[in-house]
């Protein structure tokens, strides 16, 4: 937490640097929960060190009190936390997950927003094709054959996440390319390479970091559900899905934090980015302010 | 153009959706068995199960040789493709059945699960989003909104097990899982619906917020459109231009997204027969997984990627025929 003196210009900043309307306190508040959670997960083990496999049985299932926030589980594990690691873990995978369905989508938009014609129109319906597909269906079937583990699941949720960012990537290339700007440069002598390197992946960049940003959440999903599931990461770590699933006997018997609170901590921090990112869109494309956010 | 036109038009649309489609699911498909023959669970030992630690090589390379696990790739791949396009699901590893009788038995109760589902989340967002159109900005749009993005951050298993503390727990309305009485001796359908009303609901509402955004952001936009305008001039009441004039227009283009949008509920509703403990194709799904039951894993997998394309293609053909202005191109 910030102390006093810093606390006022650092508003002030935020409220700067977004061209904060006065009402706009949701942004604000989205940031803060954002910021706590990232800057949380980052120090817990140095300030909050967790032993994963450590339980308590004399302590199941106490309900939240001053010291158990968000109680026990069947185990007498803390579940507020475990679930500070659980997010760590999940904010992690969410956002390597991320990133390599943007490098497949840009890859694959890439190439048909540059060459256009007929490359382009087949390969955009292979993506409508392959958009078909039950992506959790599909993200099943890879951390099964794969085996439940860290690297299955970010490759489950990178290869069926990758469509909404080839088809924003595409489509953004179409439109700079017919743009007076490129044509200039084609007429300046620039090759086909440094017309891409140089003016036209500046213009996609800030598109591409949103579309990551976006995808955060859809993976944090994707990756829970797996492990709530329970072909996720392993059981024995502490991750929001795992301690969805392992809570659930306990929500039976009438202890409903053990999984309701791991899975209203999901719900925050995706609100969160969710909000942050439709107001980055709002200020990429300010002529159509989309009163539809997500 | 004529009517006979546009269906000609038809036949060669479905032409080229399948030339893009029977190749792309072919690709998935040599791309998925790929995968299944770099997992590193041995088929063999899989059947034999707990049998395996004690059975003799002379077994294993029985069983081996009886499913043709030894045979280069290309020739088991052709195999399994060749029985799955001639309706030959194959064996469940998992299930020791095979696994056309599994899909048969279960799929039942996921499109049971979907189709209701479906339809309470279309009526509901369909009504809701054009309240909140009608007065874009007002009290109840503003409520509406933030209650879709609050709920589209939520994931569904999570809105499952909420839904069962407080409605089967708390409250005890409803059965917390299950499809029929744990004391019942037959199946009844009252039985069942009653079992079905949270799961059901949960998965509506789950889908809803991406409905309700779309709904009242078409309608909105056709409030403002001139047979609107003009219908309000009329003086006709607010109900009918709002239900009559600008949701009709709205409406259209809204059906034909619906498709897109089933590959989700596909996922919502495994999560959700999960969370209730449904006999459906969710349950068998994560058993089959847990398993690395390769064949019914990509034959439900691919099936239901079929059905998608299928209903995608249904639903734009429908709006083509529906709305003669509308050209297919693809």
């Amino acid at each position: 937490m910030a102390d006093l003196a810093t606390r006022p210009p650092l508003l002030h900043l935020a409220r700067s640097r977004l061209r904060l309307r006065p009402g706009q306190t949701g942004v604000v508040i989205a940031g803060l929960v954002l910021l706590v959670a990232v800057v949380g997960s980052l120090l817990a083990p140095l300030v909050w060190p967790l032993d994963q496999s450590a339980v308590a049985l004399d302590q199941t299932r106490l309900a939240p009190s001053w010291t158990h926030l968000a109680g026990t589980d069947d185990l007498g594990r803390d579940v507020a936390h475990r679930a500070v690691y659980g997010l760590r873990v999940s904010l992690l995978v969410g956002a390597v997950a991320a990133l390599v369905a943007t490098v497949l989508g840009g890859v694959v938009g890439g190439i048909a927003g540059m060459l256009g014609g007929r490359v382009d129109r087949l390969l955009m319906r292979m993506v409508d094709t392959i958009a078909a597909m039950p992506h959790l269906l599909l993200g099943i079937f890879i951390v099964a054959m794969l085996r439940p583990s860290l690297g299955a699941v970010i490759a489950s949720v990178g290869l069926t996440h990758w469509l909404s960012t080839a088809r924003i990537v595409r489509s953004e290339l179409l439109s700079l390319r017919t743009r007076p700007f490129v044509d200039a440069a084609i007429s300046g002598g620039a090759g086909r390479f440094r017309v891409l390197t140089r003016h036209l992946l500046p213009h996609v960049l800030p598109r591409l970091a949103l579309a990551t940003t976006l995808m955060i959440p859809h993976a944090v999903w994707h990756e829970t559900a797996l492990s709530f599931l329970g072909l996720g990461l392993p059981p024995h770590l502490a991750s929001l899905g795992n301690m969805i699933n392992d809570g659930q006997g306990s929500l039976l018997t009438g202890a409903w934090w053990a999984s309701l609170a791991p899975g209203a901590v999901i719900v925050v921090v995706t609100l969160a980015i969710a909000v942050l990112a439709a107001r980055w869109r709002d200020r990429l494309d300010p002529r159509v302010r989309a009163e539809l956010h997500l | 153009m004529t009517r006979s036109g546009r269906l000609a038009g038809a036949g060669a649309v479905v032409r080229r959706r399948l030339l893009v489609a029977v190749p792309v699911l072919a690709a998935t498909s040599i791309g998925m068995f790929a995968l299944g023959a770099a997992s590193p669970v041995d088929p063999a030992k899989q059947y034999a199960g707990a049998a395996a630690f004690t059975a003799s090589e002379e077994n294993l390379a029985q069983i081996r040789a009886n499913w043709g696990v030894d045979d280069p790739l290309p020739v088991q791949y052709l195999r399994w493709i060749g029985n799955l396009v001639q309706g030959d699901l194959g064996w469940s590893t998992s299930r020791h059945e095979p696994v056309a009788s599994v899909l048969s038995a279960r799929a039942g109760w996921t499109l049971l699960l979907i189709g209701v589902a479906l339809a309470l989340a279309l009526v509901g967002s369909l009504l809701l989003g054009s309240l909140a159109a009608y007065r874009r900005g007002g009290l109840f749009d503003r409520a509406l909104r933030t209650a879709a993005y609050a709920v589209q951050s939520m994931p569904v298993f999570w809105l499952g097990l909420a839904a069962i503390a407080v409605f089967a727990l708390a409250l005890g309305w409803f059965p917390a899982g299950g499809l029929t009485d744990v004391t019942a001796t037959s199946t009844s359908w009252a039985d069942v619906a009653h079992h079905l009303i949270l799961p059901v609901g949960v998965l509506a509402v789950s889908q809803a917020p991406w409905f309700v955004l779309f709904v009242r952001d078409a309608v909105a936009e056709s409030m403002r459109d001139d047979h609107v305008l003009a219908a309000r001039a009329r003086g006709l009441p607010g109900r009918t231009v709002l239900f009559g004039h600008a949701l009709r227009t709205a409406l259209l283009p809204f059906l034909t997204l619906v498709g897109t949008h089933l590959p989700e509920l596909v996922g919502g509703a495994v999560l959700v027969e999960t969370v209730f403990s449904l006999p459906g194709l969710g349950a068998v799904t994560v058993a089959a997984a847990l398993g690395s039951d390769f064949p019914l894993l990509a034959a439900i997998t691919l099936v239901t990627t079929a059905v998608v394309l299928a209903a995608n293609l249904t639903t734009d053909l429908a709006y083509a025929a529906a709305d003669p202005r509308v050209r297919l191109d693809g």
